[in-house]
């Protein structure tokens, strides 16, 4: 079972970024085993493709589900055909309180995108 | 963390200037908030003209790719020729071209003749498009770009210098980002708008700057970004000003204030500081304090 | 012949220059036994059209206009993911069982569609922006391109006006170009026989300048300046042209009866006739400058 947080840093004390694709680190991470890795973001500096690139790193780490802080409408398109699970941040302000969220089942779905994006409808 | 967009629709509107001075204020007064600037108009990049800042680091930036032929490879087939669809191939016979080439600016980089040649005799090269700089002004941290002349500007380089202020300020601890934006409504303004709290339209009362800030503030409602208006040069054409004013009360949009013409505005920039600085007594200066008291609190009321 | 009208700096007058440019050489005022030229003017700032307001032409056709994006055929779809592997700008991608289009990503360039091994994947037109045609009552002809909001992508339309209906042989095309120096002046200015600067004498203006010029430089096609609103700002512009040997073609002086009739919407040369011979001797002086072949 693996979860992808973005962060704005590498490590488990990383704080939390909002911005899925535009995130500087993504943690991808265990949350039974809290076994973690984390990966810099490839698409960091893209001009346009970087949700989809984003989401397209979640599906091949085979991720389950993805907390962030807000989705844009390419990545959440690109996430929900990839049948991956997306949750928001919230007030929450750790990697440790997210999974303890994610865990008891308390952390907000979302149900479409944040906002209106900026290379997409 | 904060992020005010500084557009406008159509160029020339005063934009830059206008962000000089906010940059100025913001730093100084009773109540100065530590601030970072970025540059996002980044094919033609004034604001360090008027923030003279020490340039600290110098960074390369690599666009897209472009194609390039082997002619050692290059069987002279026209694949190549076929499918391009940017008028990117240069064909023997055309003007003096002697073998099939790349045109190196009209090629976007798509790679479409990389995958049709049947002698895998085309390479995609990344390009030096431009530099990315992280300089310190009076004001605080500026991130600046220059793209090369004739380069495509998708945004990528805009993305990034605002990404560098971004992450600058959120390790800084800065409450404020600052960007001066790009003119028009295309991809390196949607770019400057990405991640932004707010936007301050500068506004011109000249039929081609109203016409304008009906496509920006449109704009900003299609990315659901709350947006106000400032007038410059207001008294040039009262009238103008006046229909402004109506327009943006039944669009909703609130009008944070109206600078005067002001030639020392353009004196100013002449001597390379905000006209704020320059000339506090100033009437333009007056009334950007004015307005930036007004954004001050949009800003800080949670609002945005 | 074709004219473009760039700048680099934003407000700086291109419009303004280019709509009495046009005015001159195509209006009814001309000296008795002068025929007046056959004009076309292309407004190829999509993002921000203004010129229409100046010529207020009478529009008699309009057309939509877009990029030819991928249209996968889910059916045939083996979701291989070849199509996102070619994909320069990340704008196809396979996720779980589905092939996602990204749209305004999408550059239109038919990779995808090509190498799909399964021939899953036709081609459709996503509009994005409208050309338009039309003429004033001064005879000129008036084509402009307008981008839709929201859309990022200008070159495709301006590519598309600038092959829109050809010029008729011997007619003098002008093109009003976006600011800036990248690829949508680019666009615009490319297969220009002459590019025509217009400037201001301050710092903002001769940086800008200075980019406008190595972008003519890349294109090698020859320039020439104009400087607006001359006297609100310093000599450095001058100084600039004279060292690189670029002929300033046409001073216009700081008047604040020009920033008024601008600011209405009123072409400098309907405001200030005055202005007609020089207008007049500037398309004069572009004309001699520019190689036989382009000539009209």
């Amino acid at each position: 079972m693996k979860l992808i947080l973005s962060t704005t840093s590498a490590g488990l004390d990383a704080s939390l970024d909002p911005r899925f694709g535009r995130c500087a680190y993504f943690l991808l991470i265990d949350p039974q085993t809290m076994e973690w890795q984390s990966l810099p973001n490839p698409a960091l500096h893209s001009g346009g493709g970087a949700g989809v690139q984003a989401a397209q790193l979640a599906a091949n780490h085979q991720c389950q589900a993805v907390v962030s802080g807000e989705f844009g409408p390419n990545a959440f398109d690109a996430l929900a055909a990839a049948g991956i699970d997306m949750y928001k941040y919230g007030a929450l302000g750790s990697v440790q309180e997210v999974i303890e969220g994610y865990l008891a089942g308390t952390l907000e779905r979302v149900q479409g995108p944040g906002n209106a994006g900026h290379h997409g409808r | 963390m904060k992020q005010l967009v500084v557009l406008s629709g159509k160029g020339g509107t005063g934009k830059t200037c206008v962000t000089a001075s906010f940059a100025h204020l913001a730093s100084s007064g009773p109540d100065p908030i530590p601030v970072v600037l970025a540059d996002a108009d980044v094919d033609a990049a004034n604001l360090e003209l008027v923030l003279q800042p020490r340039l600290l680091e110098t960074h390369p930036f690599r666009g897209g790719s472009v194609a390039v032929i082997d002619l050692g490879l290059c069987e002279g087939c026209g694949t190549c020729a076929s499918v391009c669809r940017f008028d990117a191939i240069l064909e023997p016979g055309m003007d003096g071209t002697l073998a099939y080439a790349v045109d190196p600016i009209a090629c976007e980089g798509c790679a479409a003749c990389m995958y049709a040649c049947p002698s895998a005799a085309i390479q995609m090269q990344p390009q030096l498009a431009g530099e990315w700089f992280h300089s310190e002004s009076r004001y605080g941290l500026l991130f600046h770009a220059a793209l090369k002349p004739a380069q495509e500007n998708s945004g990528k380089l805009v993305t990034l210098v605002k990404q560098q202020a971004r992450l600058s300020a959120l390790d800084s601890g800065a409450e404020l980002v600052i960007v001066d934006g790009p003119p028009g409504i295309g991809c390196p303004v949607i770019s400057a708008i990405s991640g932004a709290s707010l936007a301050l339209m500068v506004a011109e009362p000249s039929a081609a700057g109203m016409h304008d800030l009906k496509r920006v503030l449109d704009l900003a409602a299609h990315f659901r970004l709350p947006a106000l208006v400032c007038i410059n040069k207001a008294d040039l054409y009262p009238q103008g000003a006046a229909e402004i004013v109506a327009g943006c009360l039944e669009r909703g949009v609130e009008v944070v204030g109206e600078i005067p013409f002001d030639p020392l505005m353009t004196e100013a920039m002449v001597q390379g500081e905000p006209v704020t600085a320059y000339r506090p007594e100033a009437s333009a200066s007056l009334a950007l304090v004015e307005i930036w008291k007004r954004l001050r609190v949009q800003l800080q009321d949670g609002k945005v | 012949m074709i004219i473009a009208v760039a700048s680099g700096k934003g407000g700086t007058g291109k419009t303004t220059v280019a709509t009495s440019l046009a005015l001159a050489a195509g209006g009814s005022r001309h000296a008795p036994g002068s025929d007046p030229v056959d004009v076309l003017y292309l407004d190829c700032d999509v993002e921000a059209p203004n010129a229409h307001l100046f010529l207020k032409p009478t529009f008699q056709q309009h057309r939509e206009v877009g990029i030819l994006i991928p249209d996968v055929e889910e059916t045939l779809c083996t979701h291989c993911g070849r199509c996102a592997e070619v994909c320069q700008y990340h704008a196809i991608a396979v996720l779980g069982k589905k092939t996602l289009v990204f749209p305004q990503l999408c550059h239109g360039c038919g990779s995808c569609t090509r190498e799909c091994p399964e021939g899953a994947i036709r081609e459709k037109l996503n509009v994005i922006g409208a050309l338009e045609h039309g003429s004033t009552a001064e005879g000129v002809e008036f084509r402009r391109g307008v981008l839709e909001i929201g859309e990022p992508m200008a070159v495709p339309i301006i590519r598309q006006l600038k092959t829109w209906l050809p010029a008729r042989p011997g007619q003098l095309v002008i093109r009003d170009s976006p600011p800036g120096t990248s690829c949508p002046v680019v666009e615009t200015v490319r297969g220009a026989d002459f590019l025509l600067l217009v400037t201001e004498p301050t710092p903002f203006g001769l940086h800008d300048l200075k980019l406008a010029v190595a972008v003519a430089a890349e294109l090698a096609i020859p320039v020439g300046v104009v400087i607006n609103r001359d006297g609100l700002g310093d000599q450095r512009v001058d100084d600039f042209c004279t060292e690189v040997g670029i002929p300033i073609l046409l001073r216009i002086p700081f008047d604040r009866r020009i920033a008024e009739a601008v600011s209405r919407g009123q072409a400098l040369v309907t405001a200030l006739p005055e202005y007609y011979p020089q207008f007049e001797a500037l398309l004069e002086q572009i004309t001699r400058a520019v190689p036989e072949r382009g000539r009209l």
